[in-house]
């Protein structure tokens, strides 16, 4: 009964907590964090039960309000989106967790407003990825953004300006997906992405269908920040609240590159867009963005925005295993999904634990004796600093092994490049705080810091998440030749 | 060259008015204008899908007992319609929120011109 429903369900989860949220906080506000994290655990526990039902017994479909696809909406459980809407739900829940401490110090009297908003922004993230129809993707994608706007705003004084530049650049990339979107329906008459599928081949080599494709796959590039439709993402990303950042910046990205996985191998068939030259665009841009952020990342004094840029960098990754259109790159591109969402949450959040105690995160403060005040988040940091470096038996490593293997398969000599490249860089931008975290002695360069808040290590409920996202990423990494049997190679499209 | 242009005047004005959009966008240095180039260019998408909808001579989509049912190609799609309609209410909701953001940085720095505002951001 309940498996049957499960598209539909897992959204609406968060849709109904974030309803129930402002309801209950009008009558006690100090309801509003519990509410939030019952409503990301129960969308956790849904998204993990389902990835476990899709696995064991092959997709589920589901017809809102009983209209059969393709004339009604439908929301798809298949591999690939209950891959992707676990890692969303986990994430978030992990965000969240984290997030409802900080909001309380950082964003005070609006804890309420934040914690609604942050369920909305769920329910809009697993919406794109289970909606099986072009525009209810476009609405989904909109609601996320919406709630991302709201989330990132609070924060630093520059907060609503970085916001609103992020604001005229995703609803630019949103209107460029909806432009694409109507020369698409036009073409095909249908809006279901099983049923576009199969009338797009017939109709695949038409101009207008090429136009649509293009501006699609620029929509979403923009909303995905790959170089150099990134502008928006590091303003964006450092000025808001440590709240904010730990929830929209491992997630929003990714479900955009999610969306961009889904147009070019679901939506059309592989075949077809091996040939596109805008796959070819997607792939390169992917590996110049891999080393400009990671330059840009090595630049920066302040944490945070040296791990906005690296996002960047990262995002780049994934756009270059979706370039490469095959296999290996697909596995890469997929598996990179999930560890980069760990890895980013994992880093931002302590970047937050740094601002709660510390009051900054500005690098050239940082010395050894944050090594003995914060012993466990200092050691998660270090963890992720190492996956996202690439070493192995971390799970950072194994996404990008995957990604060299397919630039060697096609002998994509740039590409392999860039990727040992970006990985020295991220040794080099990685190394240049761990040496302060761990080394530099206390007396150097923490005279001008500003005195610290609180001493000693952060409260439980923000330690827990750090830690258990780092401990997560140990386990993804050993675990990784599963993963990627069991679930990443029956993904895998058709004709890949 | 004329036979391009005949029927699709439409076609070409949006065109204009998405170039019109972008440009507001980059080009102008006050926020509001900015805004307003966002809004032009989200209307010239919704006008697009209305456009590419239309049908000479189509009937509204009820059922009309001198039409019948035989042939669909009488009536009107209402689906774009429908759509736009959500379309509109995402642009005008975005909007929304835009207007509220600048609010708070012009309170919070006395001024909405771009360079302005980075001067004083220093």
């Amino acid at each position: 009964m309940i498996a049957a429903n499960l598209p539909a369900l897992i959204p609406l989860t968060y849709l109904v907590t974030a309803l129930l949220i402002p309801l209950a906080g009008a009558w006690r506000p100090s309801l509003a964090p519990g509410m939030a994290l019952a409503g990301a655990s129960a969308g956790a526990a849904l998204a993990l039960g389902g990835l476990v039902r899709v696995a064991a017994s092959g997709p589920l479909s589901y017809g809102m309000g009983g209209w059969p696809p393709p004339v009604g909406i439908e929301f798809v459980l298949d591999g690939l989106s209950a891959f992707v809407v676990a890692v969303v739900a986990v994430v978030g829940l992990a965000a969240l967790a984290h997030g409802t401490h900080t909001a309380r110090s950082q964003t005070p009297g609006r804890v309420v407003p934040f914690m609604s908003a942050s369920m909305i922004f769920l329910t809009g993230l697993t919406g794109m990825v289970l909606t099986g129809d072009l525009f209810n993707l476009y609405v989904f994608l909109e609601i996320s953004s919406l709630a991302a706007y709201a989330l990132l705003a609070v924060g630093s004084r520059q907060a609503p300006l970085s916001t609103f530049r992020y604001l005229t650049m995703g609803t630019a990339g949103a209107s460029l997906y909806l432009l694409g979107l109507a020369f698409l329906y036009l073409e095909t008459g249908t809006l279901n992405m099983a049923d576009m599928g199969r009338i797009l081949t017939l109709v695949e080599g038409r101009s207008p269908v090429i136009m649509g494709i293009t501006l699609m796959g620029v929509g979403m590039a923009l909303k995905m920040a790959l170089f150099p439709l990134h502008g928006w993402l590091p303003d964006a990303y450092t000025d808001a609240s440590s709240a904010g950042t730990s929830l929209v910046a491992p997630l929003g990205t990714k479900v955009a590159a999610y969306v961009l996985l889904r147009l070019f191998f679901f939506v059309l068939a592989p075949e077809y867009s091996r040939g596109l030259p805008l796959l070819a665009a997607v792939g390169y841009l992917g590996a110049a963005g891999v080393v400009w952020g990671s330059v840009m990342a090595i630049l920066q004094p302040e944490l945070k925005r040296m791990l906005a840029y690296s996002s960047v960098s990262q995002v780049g990754y994934i756009a270059a295993g979706i370039g490469l259109a095959s296999p290996l790159g697909f596995i890469g591109a997929v598996l990179h999904i999930l560890n980069h969402a760990f890895m980013k949450a994992c880093l931002f959040l302590v970047a937050g634990n740094l601002r709660a105690q510390r009051g900054h995160s500005d690098i050239p403060w940082f010395d050894r004796s944050l090594r003995r005040a914060m012993p466990w988040s200092m050691a998660a940091f270090a963890l992720a600093a190492l996956s996202m470096i690439g070493i192995p038996p971390f799970a950072g490593f194994f996404s990008k092994w995957y990604l060299a293997l397919g630039a060697l398969e096609q002998a994509n000599w740039l590409l392999l490049a860039a990727l040992v490249a970006s990985s020295l860089l991220n040794a080099v931008y990685f190394f240049r705080v761990l040496e302060r975290m761990y080394l530099v002695p206390a007396s150097e360069g923490a005279a001008a810091a500003p005195a610290p808040i609180e001493e000693g290590e952060v409260p439980v409920s923000m330690l827990v998440p750090t830690v258990a996202l780092a401990g997560g990423l140990l386990v993804l990494g050993l675990g990784n030749a599963w993963l990627v049997t069991h679930l990443i190679r029956p993904m895998l499209p058709a004709g890949l | 060259m004329i036979e391009n242009l005949q029927g699709h005047y439409a076609y070409y004005f949006l065109a204009i008015l998405t170039v019109i959009g972008f440009y507001g966008m980059l080009a102008k240095r006050n926020l509001v204008k900015k805004l307003i180039g966002m809004t032009i260019l989200q209307s010239s998408i919704i006008l697009f899908w209305l456009v590419g909808a239309y049908k000479r001579r189509g009937s509204v989509p009820i059922l009309d007992e001198r039409l019948g049912t035989a042939d669909p190609g009488l009536y009107v799609n209402p689906l774009p319609h429908t759509l736009m309609l959500t379309a509109i209410v995402v642009a005008v909701v975005t909007l929304g929120v835009a207007f509220a953001l600048l609010i708070a940085i012009h309170r919070s720095y006395d001024t909405l011109d771009e360079e302005e505002l980075l001067e004083r951001m220093r």
